[in-house]
């Protein structure tokens, strides 16, 4: 393993982070201050209790999900759609690197920048509610393998997308509606019974059930399925990964 | 052995475009060699598949002994690459790029050797700059410095001097023969003639994705060069005296001028007789002016028989 080069890689994207590192932050805060304000303060005073939780402190799972979901995914796919665009990836393919090497460096940096602002999104949170963590560490786990799985996903866009219009489609045209359907602002229970059927087959259910279960212990579907359905989500997005470089989809001719 | 063993090399693209139809060829430690051929004849795609920027389709390659494709490890962490285009992050820092590339390539930290390739690439006084507030010409500096980060035994410069001012490409010619000092061997692609005359200790020529020729450059313009004698006369005459008919002189300039081919590799050029047979004539001569053909004929001659 080349870990000078993921390091410099890693180094190289988290420099590019720090750089803008006020308008980093500073959006998502924005955001989220929004949704307690228009969701906690003005509608959630209005909705009983969600599995025995204020409304307000229900949605803080589904909103630092949201965060890090669509983070990761811009975070990742710019990261290496930015080389191709400028030409510089001509330096990663004629380095001795492979391509694990590569992913480690730019999806890592991706998922801890992510990671960052998931954190940042709990602690501004914990300013307007009452928000109590029942299992801190299934909590990081979950939030640690969502910015890696998407941090991931993000990647594989980024080497897809020909042009800046399709680095926006994706995220745009499919995770957002996935996360908005994922009970990121409801309980799954809430829904008429056929919603419910199906939004068992949108995965971001999983992740967002998962991870609320480690904030209040009740959950939309058992941990262990969040949990297989997250490992299940990286593994394919690993896989795929291995496929691009194996064949040099769009990378290398 | 030579450092860079190129067999039956091919690269077919999806399209079904042959950019290289087998090329083989042997580059010596220490030399430099210019690759010459019109745009689109396969020199950058040679250095591509060499490099790993392009997945070579047939034959194989190996620099410093190791296979480009099996042990690209090895094989790339011995050749530094400047590429044809301006590509940089142009938000870094000069210095920060430089030492990125060095972390690229699995090497410590050496900031010792980081400034000493900046000064000699006139960068020292750029190093805190961002690149995007560079010139054209320092930022190809910078691709540069990049590519010798990580002391690269083999260099290949792709088109180091397109579209650069003439102080700019003397600069870089500088700069290559130092690094030919140093012992480093370069593989330089350009369709500038004179570049490949000034600094190459061989010269090939591809066209059509096929390697035509690899020569000696000297041997190369010895073989291939004629040279002319041009007669100034005195007194312009109409047409060549009968006296000297065997010859094949040209007239030329309204007849003030006597124009002599002759090959330098011939047992004897002709030049004395010619003289005489000029004095015999009657002719007055008031200048003699010798010249012998440039690379860029020979070059032309070579790619317009390949084309026809």
């Amino acid at each position: 393993m080349n870990w000078q080069a993921v390091w410099a890689i890693y180094v190289f994207e988290m420099t590019r982070f720090f750089r803008t590192f006020v308008q980093s932050l500073v959006s998502p805060v924005i955001s989220t201050s929004l949704y307690f304000v228009v969701f906690g303060t003005a509608i959630g005073s209005r909705i009983q209790e969600v599995d025995g939780v204020s409304y307000a402190a229900f949605i803080v799972p589904g909103l630092i999900m949201l965060s890090v979901m669509t983070q990761s995914l811009s975070n990742a796919s710019f990261g290496i759609y930015f080389p191709k665009f400028m030409g510089t990836i001509y330096e990663l393919l004629s380095a001795p690197v492979n391509f694990i090497e590569i992913v480690l460096g730019y999806v890592g940096a991706a998922a801890s920048k992510a990671l960052f602002i998931g954190l940042v999104i709990l602690a501004t949170a914990s300013l307007f509610v009452d928000v109590q963590i029942a299992h801190p560490l299934a909590m990081l786990a979950f939030l640690i393998l969502t910015c890696l799985s998407f941090s991931l996903f993000g990647f594989i866009i980024g080497i897809w997308a020909g042009n800046f219009e399709q680095l926006q489609l994706i995220p745009l045209l499919v995770v957002t509606p996935l996360v908005f359907l994922g009970g990121a602002f409801y309980s799954i229970s809430m829904l008429p019974p056929i919603w419910q059927g199906i939004s068992f087959f949108n995965p971001v259910v999983y992740l967002i059930s998962g991870f609320r279960w480690s904030f209040y212990g009740a959950a939309d579907v058992p941990v262990a399925v969040s949990l297989l359905a997250i490992l299940g989500f990286t593994l394919l997005c690993m896989a795929l990964i291995g496929l691009i470089f194996k064949t040099g989809y769009k990378i290398k001719p | 052995m030579a450092i860079v063993e190129i067999r039956d090399f091919q690269k077919t693209y999806a399209g079904g475009f042959e950019a290289l139809k087998g090329v083989t060829l042997d580059i010596e430690e220490g030399e430099i060699l210019a690759l010459l051929g019109p745009n689109g004849a396969g020199k950058t795609t040679l250095i591509s598949a060499l490099c790993g920027l392009v997945s070579p389709t047939g034959g194989q390659a190996t620099i410093g002994g190791h296979d480009v494709v099996s042990d690209y490890r090895a094989a790339r962490s011995l050749v530094g690459l400047v590429p044809q285009e301006i590509a940089l992050d142009q938000f870094s820092k000069v210095a920060d790029a430089v030492r990125f590339t060095r972390g690229l390539f699995g090497l410590p930290k050496n900031e010792t050797l980081i400034e000493s390739i900046l000064r000699d690439l006139s960068l020292w006084d750029k190093r805190d700059a961002r690149i995007t507030t560079l010139s054209g010409g320092m930022k190809r500096r910078v691709l540069i410095a990049k590519a010798l980060s990580h002391e690269p035994r083999v260099l290949f410069l792709d088109e180091p001097t397109a579209g650069v001012d003439v102080e700019l490409r003397r600069d870089m010619w500088e700069i290559v023969a130092k690094l030919k000092q140093d012992g480093v061997t370069i593989i330089l692609t350009t369709h500038y003639i004179e570049e490949a005359e000034a600094i190459a200790d061989r010269v090939g020529v591809i066209n059509h994705g096929e390697l035509l020729l690899v020569e000696d450059k000297a041997d190369l313009m010895a073989r291939m060069g004629s040279k002319e004698l041009r007669i100034t006369l005195r007194a312009p005459v109409s047409e060549v005296p009968k006296a000297l008919s065997k010859y094949a002189l040209e007239v030329a300039d309204g007849g003030e001028t006597l124009v002599y081919s002759y090959d330098t590799q011939g047992e004897a050029t002709g030049i004395t007789a010619l003289l005489a047979d000029l004095a015999k004539a009657g002719l007055k001569l008031a200048d003699l002016q010798t010249k012998q053909s440039s690379l860029e004929e020979i070059f032309v001659g070579l790619v317009g028989e390949g084309t026809t």
